[in-house]
């Protein structure tokens, strides 16, 4: 009847990790089976990968105890400045800018290089007795039977759990061992993703463009260093993916701008083709969904990442509020609040950002004048501006407790 | 788990299997109680571990303690009382549910100690425990007093009991007969007699004519939007439930 863990989470990316902290605080042992086969080191140089964080998603990171190692190196976002552009003609006189000082709980976000949450993440799971991290570790089975789980590894092993978390991203092998199924589209889009050094300070603010051939995103990383996410057509985006770094950099001043000065790329590039999936169950008998595993988001307001935080805030919100009743966390009523609480959150972001992208994505005059006319009207009125930047920094809807700082 | 349950021919152990199942299928029969269990849980936790001094952040918060719960059915709240480390006795007047409530304790693999017996028949035995748990009960006896006496009885000195019930007025006529009864077909018709429904003033008399000082009581509010229930400091006028000492 013992299990090896109360939990086991399928995915050492960010998700799976911050959820394997919040669960240690809350009583719980976790094992944490990573596919990857190696740590990274602290030292490693930036590769180009930046997240923006939410304050929701900040404070959580704070309430696991991560947030001290990272704020050294985080960005704080003071603006959000979002306007509409065509290629070489400059940003349009028409913007929306959401100031940090119009939110009382302070900046909105922060931006956060990869290689520092993840290593902050790993060395916080490695320093808690109650995680047990395997790397190099791939599931090959899972059968679920009235007792919990059963995972079968590649190496012969068995690991018994009363729950498994699935945190292991889109594709997840988890959800389809469950036989969890998907909704979702592809939009025909490609996101390259890089970072660049430019000449001038960025204030703090990140820019968001709508190019008629997708958004544009400028996010402001410590040391006249910006993220870039730029969203192209997935035939265009090949070939610019194709191009070398200097030719590459040709094809982004023209979309850039030169408000920061001369850019040069720092780190590598990556490339993700644009879709929307969506599981059509977050839970099945002892699994749980959280991150990309439930729900893959277009990454336009840079929102997957927080999407996926606040399901680990929900889902342990839920767990440890079964364990301190007697019920048995693992059971299928539990994991029905799980769901309730994080699918309909998850399908609106989903359908928000899809709307957002369609109506934004195009070169028409019409849907143009009437883009510069909401934005010039979403500008002039505080209340709308306010709402919009507390939705950004993650304070809407029902925020799970360790989002509420 | 009793002894005798060895000797039980196994497809009357499969029958309460099924039953079981029934028992705890969320959607199934008992819906209504599965919806409801998490706040009466809430209570219940919340009222032991203010009382006895128990961090529920804890592994096993209530170990020490004596539970008995009276009218335990398919234990529904005795496998959450176990979890949480208490020594648990769960008792009901209809026999049918002790061999289902054990069968379910036995898959759970929790050790809980299931007994056909009234409340009455206990006092007559001598025990005595930490907290009883008397749960949509006084509404089904037929002399409230002589029964919340025999819980009485049944506490230790400085002991808890949780007891819960309906309201009587035209609300819970409605809301608990016509609606959970007829309309929605939660409850077999019949389930209640609105007669026997007690207000919170005269529970808290009959629990002091008892013998136990009352200390707390609360409304359970069902949301209909939500379908969630949760507790209220104010509305008591259906669903309620009330905390007394034994001093």
């Amino acid at each position: 009847m013992e299990h090896d863990c109360d939990i086991a989470i399928v995915g050492g990316g960010l998700n799976g990790p911050t959820l394997a902290l919040a669960a240690a605080q809350a009583g719980l042992r976790v094992i944490v089976l990573d596919a990857a086969p190696h740590n990274p080191r602290k030292n490693t140089k930036f590769d180009g990968r930046a997240y923006a964080l939410a304050l929701a998603s900040k404070r959580l990171m704070a309430a696991v105890g991560v947030w001290e190692g990272i704020a050294e190196h985080a960005e704080p976002m003071l603006h959000i400045r979002v306007s509409d552009g065509r290629l070489g003609a400059g940003a349009s006189p028409f913007f929306i800018d959401f100031d940090h000082a119009e939110l009382e709980e302070g900046p909105m976000g922060y931006m956060v290089e990869d290689r520092h949450l993840r290593h902050a993440l790993q060395a916080a799971m490695l320093a808690t007795p109650s995680i047990e991290y395997r790397i190099a570790t791939r599931v090959i089975a899972q059968s679920t039977s009235s007792k919990g789980m059963t995972l079968s590894l590649a190496n012969d092993q068995k690991i018994t759990a009363r729950l498994l978390v699935g945190a292991d991203g889109r594709q997840s092998g988890t959800a389809a061992r469950a036989g969890i199924t998907y909704t979702g589209w592809q939009y025909g889009q490609t996101a390259l993703v890089c970072a660049v050094q430019h000449g001038r300070p960025h204030g703090g603010v990140a820019h968001q463009f709508f190019m008629p051939t997708g958004p544009l995103a400028v996010l402001p990383l410590s040391a006249k260093r910006s993220a870039v996410v730029w969203s192209e057509q997935t035939d265009s985006a090949t070939l610019i993916n194709a191009l070398d770094d200097a030719a590459f950099l040709d094809v982004l001043r023209p979309r850039f701008g030169d408000f920061l000065g001369d850019i040069t790329l720092v780190g590598g590039r990556f490339s993700y083709p644009l879709g929307m999936m969506i599981a059509k169950s977050y839970i099945a008998p002892n699994v749980a969904l959280i991150g990309d595993a439930a729900h893959g988001v277009h990454p336009i307001a840079g929102q997957g990442l927080n999407a996926g935080l606040r399901d680990v805030a929900a889902l342990i919100q839920v767990l440890s509020e079964a364990k301190q009743r007697g019920e048995d966390f693992a059971s299928q009523p539990v994991l029905a609040r799980y769901q309730q609480w994080r699918r309909f959150d998850a399908t609106a972001l989903a359908v928000a950002t899809d709307g957002f992208n369609r109506l934004f994505s195009n070169d028409n005059p019409i849907l143009r004048l009437g883009r510069n006319l909401g934005m010039g009207m979403v500008n002039a009125l505080p209340g709308v501006r306010r709402g919009i930047l507390r939705e950004a920094a993650g304070l809407t809807g029902e925020l799970p407790e360790l989002m509420r700082g | 788990m009793q002894a005798s349950q060895s000797t039980v021919d196994p497809a009357e152990i499969a029958k309460f299997q099924a039953m079981a199942d029934e028992w705890w299928d969320p959607n199934g029969k008992f819906k209504p109680l599965h919806m409801l269990n998490p706040c009466r849980l809430d209570y219940i936790t919340r009222q032991i571990a203010a009382e006895f001094d128990r961090d529920l952040a804890n592994d096993l918060p209530f170990s020490g303690l004596q539970i008995l719960d009276i009218g335990c059915g398919g234990g529904l709240l005795c496998e959450p009382m176990a979890r949480l480390g208490a020594t648990v006795i769960g008792v009901d007047a209809a026999g049918r549910n002790i061999p289902v409530a054990a069968a379910h304790a036995a898959q759970s693999g929790l050790d809980i100690s299931y007994r056909h017996a009234t409340a009455e028949a206990l006092v007559d035995e001598g025990a005595e425990f930490d907290v009883v748990l008397n749960m949509e009960v006084v509404e089904h006896v037929e002399g409230p007093l002589e029964y919340l006496t025999a819980c009485q009885r049944l506490l230790k000195t400085g002991g808890l009991m949780i007891c819960s019930t309906i309201n009587r007025n035209a609300k819970s006529y409605a809301m608990a007969i016509i609606g959970a009864e007829y309309v929605m077909r939660w409850l077999p018709k019949g389930t209640h007699e609105w007669g026997k429904f007690i207000t919170p003033d005269e529970l808290f008399d009959l629990i002091a004519n008892a013998g136990l000082e009352p200390v707390d009581r609360k409304g359970f509010v069902f949301n209909p939007i939500t379908w969630q229930w949760r507790l209220s400091d104010r509305d008591l006028s259906v669903n309620y439930v009330t905390a007394s000492l034994k001093a």
